[in-house]
């Protein structure tokens, strides 16, 4: 009887924790587990689709975040220069709707489509990849890594030094991580931080 | 005379833009800021990292305002990230003029966060809002992100103690 109260207790005791403490999220050389989201064309995009590349961009972003707008077209320009070198982009949105009412699918399908975007864009709606990865801004990107048949966390952070203008950035982190990889060499800055907007989690 | 000229064109500008720098609010540097940061007036720092475009930011000022009049011994801090994104300090400016801040506002000039991040708080992913909340007294720092419910600030402070 008092095992079992025991047990109650620490099972208490766990659930507990497991609300409290943050996702630690994917780190750098973590292996990625498949995840399974809608496009906003309406069909369902895996990272498994993608298994015949050398890796992907994936980003966390949003339509509202000024640091996303400021972002956008350097987005759309990362995958024209790198999905034919075997780096293409995907998009993923985490944002809770009903705390960002402009981040709603329908708005997603407008800014894809205003945009012409020629990458997935992803609704992640209940959260469940972004907490994976530990995704806390927007835009914050993950690159991933083919090693075998597994994705690898091969960067983590900002796309590059300079939110106010494209030009005036002297670091490209992502793209120089890319280069990196394509000539088979060690990433040069694996983890950055950048001021954004925090993904709107629920009961965060 | 073409000096002159530009001297009224300047001024006409400076008149459009809505002029006025708020007494409470400036513009400083990294170094400033941790150096404000680490002194020691025995009152309790709350530093709020914010942005005018960011609406958790906007919801959770209210709180902080009100600690700042309400709360003695306690120092509230309100450092803008807007001059991240967008040069120009006016509209912080008139945000704090239009919304009556009383609080210090203090807006961060530093390009390149990956490089300063660390010497603010080592476990800030940079989104905002956060706030950190420093007791030279004790020594004793807590750091959240995100937005502060009501009654945040006060489970924060009491922890400092």
């Amino acid at each position: 009887m008092k095992k079992k109260k025991n047990l109650l207790l620490l099972t208490a005791a766990l659930a507990a924790l497991m609300a409290f403490t943050p996702p630690r999220g994917y780190e750098l050389g973590d292996r990625v587990e498949n995840f399974k989201l809608k496009n906003v064309d309406g069909k369902m995009v895996s990272l498994a689709d993608y298994k015949d590349q050398k890796g992907v961009i994936l980003i966390f972003d949003c339509n509202t975040c000024p640091y996303s707008k400021a972002y956008n077209d350097r987005i759309i320009a990362l995958h024209k220069k790198y999905e034919p070198k075997g780096f293409p982009v995907i998009t993923i949105n985490a944002n809770d709707p009903n705390m960002s009412p402009g981040d709603s699918f329908d708005e997603m399908v407008a800014r894809a489509k205003s945009k012409n975007y020629t990458f997935p864009y992803l609704f992640d709606e209940t959260q469940e990849v972004a907490r994976a990865f530990g995704a806390t801004n927007t835009p914050h990107v993950y690159l991933l890594a083919k090693s075998g048949n597994d994705f690898v966390v091969s960067y983590i952070g900002a796309i590059d030094n300079s939110p106010q203008k494209a030009d005036a950035a002297d670091k490209r982190y992502v793209e120089d991580a890319i280069e990196a990889l394509l000539a088979g060499k060690a990433v040069p800055t694996q983890k950055t931080r950048a001021v954004g907007c925090g993904i709107k989690y629920r009961n965060a | 005379m073409r000096k002159l000229l530009w001297f009224a064109v300047l001024n006409l500008a400076w008149f459009e833009s809505g002029g006025q720098t708020p007494s409470n609010a400036r513009i400083i540097n990294l170094s400033e800021l941790t150096s404000i940061m680490s002194r020691s007036t025995g009152n309790v720092m709350v530093v709020n990292f914010w942005a005018t475009w960011c609406a958790p930011c906007i919801q959770e000022l209210p709180l902080l305002e009100e600690l700042n009049t309400s709360a003695e011994n306690v120092d509230v801090l309100l450092v803008s990230m807007d001059l991240d994104l967008d040069p120009d300090p006016q509209k912080v400016y008139r945000f704090v003029t239009r919304r009556k801040l009383q609080s210090q506002v203090l807006l961060l000039n530093e390009k390149d966060p990956n490089s300063w991040i660390d010497r603010v708080e080592p476990s800030w992913s940079g989104a905002l809002p956060a706030t950190l909340v420093i007791n030279p007294q004790t020594g004793k720092r807590i750091f959240v992100e995100g937005q502060l419910k009501e009654g945040k600030l006060q489970e924060m402070l009491a922890r400092v103690r």
